[in-house]
């Protein structure tokens, strides 16, 4: 994974096949902790004892369908220890799970946050009867996005139409652009 | 009489559940692509971007994009399976974001299989 924003997508995909409806994403930068920290959140069917054991190891998967060695906690596991930081998972059965990654934000081999627009849009995109809330939060502002109160507001034009996507994404990148 | 696995009854499920969907949702096409840490990896965001692209472009509103799990091929990533009503899947493998633009038009959108990068048709038939 070349950045942040990839292993972002590939939690909240683990979400999804956890059969998760409500999936929360929280980034947070505060320069002056020195802290990077990523939280994604959902009300799946969360982990039994076993799997939440051994979820940090690079070769167990629950998902035997097929040969799957279940590698993208165990990356992002080594990606944040790496680099002064640490993986806390949180989980209940039958309720969901939280996965939080921090990160030493002025560590050398942090990789860069990556294009967290693109992320997004690609969720809502392709799970449009999800719930996403997202909340990026810098030490100079907040944004925050909840595609429940969007479609509200979208009056029934689907979320996954090509201008609601491109929307979406123009905004989370502009907002990001400012100083 | 052939002995039925658990896995043959979920791959009948399953099978019956995405055409149902699609008839629910009166869409005319899916594109699945395959999300797993591999696919992820291997650029299937810049995939589902392009496919973006492209049905904006189209003006289509009956063609849905969704994800699915690592289908076990992981060094043949990124990869997407088409379907199309009332036709078999068919899976396509190591594609660029060039490669998708193609299948877009000429599969999704024209009905014709690009062979180049066709793994799988239906679920037995290699191709
Ligand atoms: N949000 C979640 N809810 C419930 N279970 C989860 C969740 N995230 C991970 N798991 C469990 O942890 C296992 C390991 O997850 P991990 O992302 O490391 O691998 P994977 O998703 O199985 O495969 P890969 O990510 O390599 O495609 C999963 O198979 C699943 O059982
Ligand atoms: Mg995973």
């Amino acid at each position: 994974m070349i950045d942040l924003s990839l292993h972002i997508l590939d939690i909240a995909e683990n979400s999804i096949t956890a059969g998760a409806d409500e999936i929360s994403i929280k980034i947070r930068e505060d320069i002056s902790e020195n802290i990077l920290e990523i939280t994604v959140s959902d009300n799946g069917r969360g982990m039994d004892k076993e799997t939440l054991l051994n979820v940090s190891d690079p070769f167990f998967s629950t998902k035997k369908v097929r040969s799957n060695i279940g590698l993208g906690i165990p990356l992002l596991k080594q990606m944040a220890e790496e680099c002064g930081g640490k993986i806390e998972i949180e989980t209940a059965e039958g309720r969901g799970t939280s996965v939080t990654a921090s990160f030493q934000h002025d560590h050398i081999d942090r990789k860069p946050i990556g294009d967290i627009a693109s992320t997004v849009s690609t969720l809502i995109f392709c799970h449009p009867g999800i719930r996403f809330i997202f909340e990026y939060r810098r030490n100079s502002g907040i944004f925050t996005l909840d595609t429940l109160e969007l479609r509200e507001e979208l009056d029934g034009v689907p979320i996954n139409s090509a201008d609601v996507i491109k929307f979406i994404k123009d905004g989370i990148s502009s907002w990001l652009k400012r100083p | 009489m052939a002995k039925l696995t658990i896995s043959d009854l979920k791959q009948i499920k399953e099978k019956h559940k995405s055409t149902f969907t699609l008839r629910e949702g009166g869409y005319r096409a899916k594109v699945t692509v395959h999300m797993g840490t591999c696919g992820i990896a291997a650029g299937a965001r810049n995939i589902v971007n392009a496919l973006m692209d492209e049905i904006g472009k189209s003006g289509a509103d009956d063609i849905i994009v969704t994800t699915s799990g690592c289908a076990g091929l992981c060094s043949k990533e990124p990869m997407v399976t088409v379907e199309i009503l009332n036709n078999p899947p068919v899976k396509y493998k190591e594609l660029t974001e060039d490669g998708i633009r193609e299948i877009f038009r000429e599969h999704v959108l024209g009905g014709k299989i690009v062979d180049k990068f066709a793994l799988v048709i239906g679920s037995e038939t290699t191709y």
